[in-house]
């Protein structure tokens, strides 16, 4: 048996340790002044500590070396202090690799998205290049306004790499052209036939196709977009083998949809989906499985071939993909890993399932002004406008978001949701004065500290509007961060050294790591009002300007 | 919305950039402000902001005001041999601790505030919320009786040198209120050293000394007092015999800890009825605020345990040791006297100038401690050593954030 030499490790070291032990008191009852008993104590329980340490240390690496998973199993002479206080994942999650993440915060908030779908007429749609990260800010257009497509069938690509096509995801007619700063392409706008038509893909044998032949019928036909990768959560870049490809199958966002209804009747396209993944990386495909609920995961997660399954249990950001990766296998300068979503793996499955481009989209409708906040089937980059209609209650000033309140983008009726999100978040705009609302104790307001007394009960679904409450400030308060930040990085010395362009510490620190969705809540929390989001992106566009 | 429209109609043009930014100062104060979060990033913002921080700590001091106003008070007839219980002749005692405790809450706020307008005018940004607990601090940690312009002169040199000439609220390296105590400290050592400094009122502490009464007492409070039928300030008392202004630190110093119980019973020490800096003395009080702190998530409990813990362990070595008096003080009694309670939860946690890291906090809490212990026994000049020790780490607690940095820097190039 493999844990033998475990045994007889440990014995050996708790062996040497009694004998130290009784070395050291042996030798401290001797006479001699208060001085000396008293400094020979401390040497001696230094020594033991330090023994200890070392027995400790020897045996996790000992188990490391010996190949045991050391998740599922301690190794350790002392069990870790933090597993003695952890809460303990649910049941079904034994046997499984199981993170239960301490740090987190779930905000609570008024109009959470009901279980169920909501009618939505929308009529024009959008492919914004600006969602592209990496891509070229002109790219060169397939299309005119006034051309008729169909569902698939590409609208432009990157100058750069012309093979990678960027596609329709509904059949109709290009109505609009909408530019941004510089000339730059900000929208593509598509009138929605009544009867969607889809191109008909190319047939392909998937299972015997090699990576190559994968990777070219996916950039051809439209879904590489949906590849992210990190670092600088871009585009995934076609020429590199990702080290591994990590999906998480939750979301624990404020008002997120709801994956088990998500993957509801798309079983089979989404396992489709994790098993081309599977060819496309040399390393695994990691499925980060919601460890909080109160019963399993539905089979299509729990079960799914193909992958490696990790239960995450704790607050938002515990869904977060950079924040499963962290601990599964964090990614550095070692390699590149590729990132999706649910919807994103189910696109690509039904691509393989049905020979068509999928850009169909379940995205929820969040926000205490909707009447019905639900889940809505629709497409990819549906128009706010035409997804609002109907559904604004009262006369409240109010924001529309793409994606959640912690990382969305602002948009007008006239605009679009983004190709990542699948979720719009409407909430009331702040702009007022309250009187001594830095001193009320009485405030009702999301927050982490026990300052605002309404935070001790966790229970409230609080109406929240975009006020700042407070003005933009200095780092002062330290360790706020590290409260809401489930990883093993320090974000305000990580914030410091991008805002000082020190590459080198930065890199040190983890910003490879991080997407901008991974400091949202640290921005959320922030006493000093910093824009963390903005500095971590700015970090992330220079570190790849100098690569 | 009546006081929002008063403010809206005496707002100063922003070319008034002095008026503006006072305006904006008390205005941000009366009324949280309308901005909004921008459209990329967060849209919504956690409602705590460094104004209910700071806030928070002002809070926590409130109970050290009200006990060490009193206590100035109550040292002073003390020494004159009158009204030995504490709750005798309350109304003298409480307004005797005001008129001193007043002028130097009022001169610390005045010219720490007016120097941070005029900076923030400036500089043209509003004014920060770090002088709110500076200015909360700064008399507490002062001798009652110290001259207001030595107490002008040194928050203008806190100020100025060692916080706006670093880039303001949240750069400076060293906390600003210890700073203008050192000030004093090396510039006027006798104002706050020795035996005559802690007992107001008092021309010296010497038997058959005169008082020192001011004219609001004699002229203002005497006739008030005296309408009401109450006792008044008596100008001819003189001090007792046999009482001395020495603190149990500077006893404990000269002659160990029998000299200072003949003066002083533990349970005064603990309670807070002996002299020392106004704000100091009380430590059921001092923790009651550092629990606040900690409760509140503000005051770091890792700095507050691992600084009495190396204090505690300091303290134990000195007793081996045994070399002079002070050393043979039991570790647990060097923690009635002094100030080791008020530096642990107001001064040390201060989060600007304390390590960031949560490991780094610890060896940051454990090393002022260990040292501060060391320097309150050894130092010859002056028997308390928080003070010196904190401004000490001040210095090195970006060493100690650079060690747990380093130490995940290399882990994580490790794994690459």
């Amino acid at each position: 048996m493999k844990s033998r030499p475990i045994l007889k490790t440990k014995f050996t070291l708790l062996t040497t340790l009694f004998f130290s032990f009784s070395a050291c008191f042996g030798q401290a009852g001797g006479q001699g002044s208060s001085l000396v008993n008293i400094l020979l104590i401390v040497a001696a329980l230094v020594a033991v500590f330090v023994l200890l340490l070392l027995a400790d240390n020897i045996m996790r690496v000992e188990a490391k070396s010996q190949g045991f998973d050391s998740e599922s199993g301690d190794f350790g002479l002392m069990p870790k202090l933090g597993n003695l206080f952890a809460k303990k994942a649910p049941a079904y999650t034994a046997g499984a690799s199981t993170h239960v993440l301490k740090a987190g915060h779930d905000i609570k908030l008024e109009g959470a998205p009901a279980a169920h779908f909501a009618e939505a007429k929308v009529n024009r749609y959008a492919v914004q290049p600006q969602n592209f990260r990496g891509i070229f800010p002109i790219p060169k257009l397939h299309v005119a306004v006034g051309d008729e497509v169909l569902a698939g069938e590409p609208l432009f690509y990157d100058k750069d790499r012309p093979e990678l096509k960027y596609v329709a995801p509904v059949s109709g007619e290009v109505v609009a052209i909408n530019r941004g700063a510089k000339r730059s392409i900000a929208e593509i706008v598509i009138l929605a036939d009544k009867d969607q038509k889809h191109r008909e893909l190319p047939a392909i044998d998937w299972k015997a196709a090699s990576r190559e032949e994968l990777s070219q019928y996916i950039q051809a036909n439209g879904a590489w977009p949906l590849l992210r990768q990190r670092p600088y959560d871009i585009v995934a870049n076609p020429d590199e083998t990702p080290r591994d490809i990590f999906v998480s199958s939750f979301d624990t966002a404020p008002g997120a949809p709801d994956s088990e209804l998500i993957i509801r009747g798309n079983e089979k396209a989404f396992q489709t989906g994790l098993s081309v993944l599977s060819k496309l990386t040399d390393g695994s495909v990691h499925l980060g499985l919601n460890g909080n609920g109160e019963s399993k995961p539905s089979a299509a997660f729990a079960e799914a071939q193909d992958v490696k399954l990790h239960y995450f249990s704790g607050a938002h950001p515990a869904g977060n993909v950079g924040i499963q990766m962290h601990h599964i296998a964090p990614v550095g300068r070692d390699g590149v890993v590729w990132t999706l979503g649910v919807q994103e793996v189910i696109s690509l499955g039904n691509m393989f399932e049905n020979r068509a481009f999928d850009g169909s989209r379940i995205i929820s409708l969040t926000g205490n002004l909707l009447k019905d906040p639900a889940h809505v089937r629709t497409y990819l980059g549906a128009n706010i406008g035409d997804l609002l209609n109907g559904q604004i209650d009262g006369d409240d000033k109010y924001r529309a978001v793409s994606g959640d309140l912690l990382s969305g983008d602002e948009k007008t009726g006239d605009q679009f949701v983004n190709f990542y999100d699948d979720q719009v978040s409407v909430v009331k705009e702040g702009d007022h004065y309250e009187m001594f609302g830095w001193l009320s104790p009485f405030a009702v307001k999301p927050s982490i500290s026990p300052a605002i007394p309404s935070s001790i009960f966790t229970d409230i679904e609080h109406d929240v509007t975009t006020n700042t409450n407070g003005e933009t400030r200095a780092f002062v308060v330290t360790g706020q961060y590290e409260k809401v930040m489930p990883m093993d990085i320090y974000p305000q010395h990580l914030m410091k050294a991008i805002m000082s362009n020190d590459i080198e510490r930065m890199e040190g620190l983890g910003i490879l790591e991080l997407a901008e969705e991974d400091v949202a809540l640290c921005e959320f929390v922030c006493t000093s009002k910093m824009p963390l989001q903005e500095i971590l992106r700015d970090g992330l566009d220079y570190l790849r300007e100098q690569d | 919305m009546g006081l929002l429209d008063f403010f809206k109609k005496i707002e100063p043009s922003k070319d008034k950039k002095i008026a503006h930014t006072a305006f904006d100062a008390f205005f941000t104060f009366a009324f949280s402000p309308n901005s909004v979060t921008k459209g990329k990033g967060v849209h919504i913002r956690d409602g705590m902001d460094l104004k209910r921080t700071m806030f928070q700590v002002v809070i926590a001091l409130q109970l050290c005001y009200v006990f060490g106003t009193y206590n100035i008070g109550h040292q002073h007839f003390k020494a004159l041999g009158m009204y030995p219980d504490l709750f005798q002749a309350f109304h003298l005692k409480l307004f005797y601790g005001l008129t001193k405790l007043i002028p130097l809450f009022v001169v610390a706020n005045v010219v720490g505030l007016g120097i941070e307008f005029l900076y923030a005018a400036k500089k043209g940004h509003s004014v920060e919320e770090g002088f709110l607990v500076t200015g909360a601090l700064i008399p507490l940690i002062m001798p009652p009786d110290l001259p207001l312009w030595m107490l002008a002169l040194s928050v203008a040199f806190a100020v100025v040198l060692g916080k706006e000439a670093f880039g303001g609220t949240g750069m400076n390296i060293w906390n600003i209120a210890l700073l203008s105590r050192v000030f004093i400290f090396f510039a006027y050592p006798l104002d706050i050293s020795g035996d005559e400094v802690w007992v107001s009122g008092l021309e010296s502490t010497k038997a058959m000394s005169a008082v020192d009464y001011g004219w609001i007492h004699t002229n203002v409070l005497n006739p008030i007092f005296g309408w009401f039928g109450g006792a008044q300030y008596d100008v001819g008392a003189t001090v007792a015999d046999g009482f001395t202004g020495a603190t149990p630190l500077i006893l404990a110093y000269q002659d160990g800890w029998e000299a200072v119980t003949q003066h002083y019973s533990s349970a005064q020490m603990f309670w807070g009825t002996i002299p020392g800096s106004i704000g100091e003395t009380s430590k059921p009080f001092i923790i009651f605020g550092a629990i606040y702190l900690i409760a509140m998530g503000i005051g770091s409990w890792r700095i507050m345990s691992s600084m009495f813990i190396g204090a505690a362990i300091s303290a134990l070595l000195m007793n081996a040791w045994g070399a002079t008096p002070f050393m043979t003080v039991p570790w647990y009694y060097q923690f009635y006297m002094g100030s080791f309670f008020f530096a642990m939860a107001f001064m040390a946690t201060d989060p600007v100038t304390a390590a960031g890291t949560t490991r780094g906090k610890l060896l940051y809490g454990f090393m002022i401690g260990f040292v501060g212990m060391i320097i309150r026994v050894l130092n010859p000049a002056y028997p308390e050593g928080w003070m010196l020790a904190i401004l000490l780490f001040n210095t090195f607690s970006p060493l100690f954030d650079h060690n747990v940095l380093q130490k995940n820097m290399a882990k994580r190039l490790k794994n690459a």
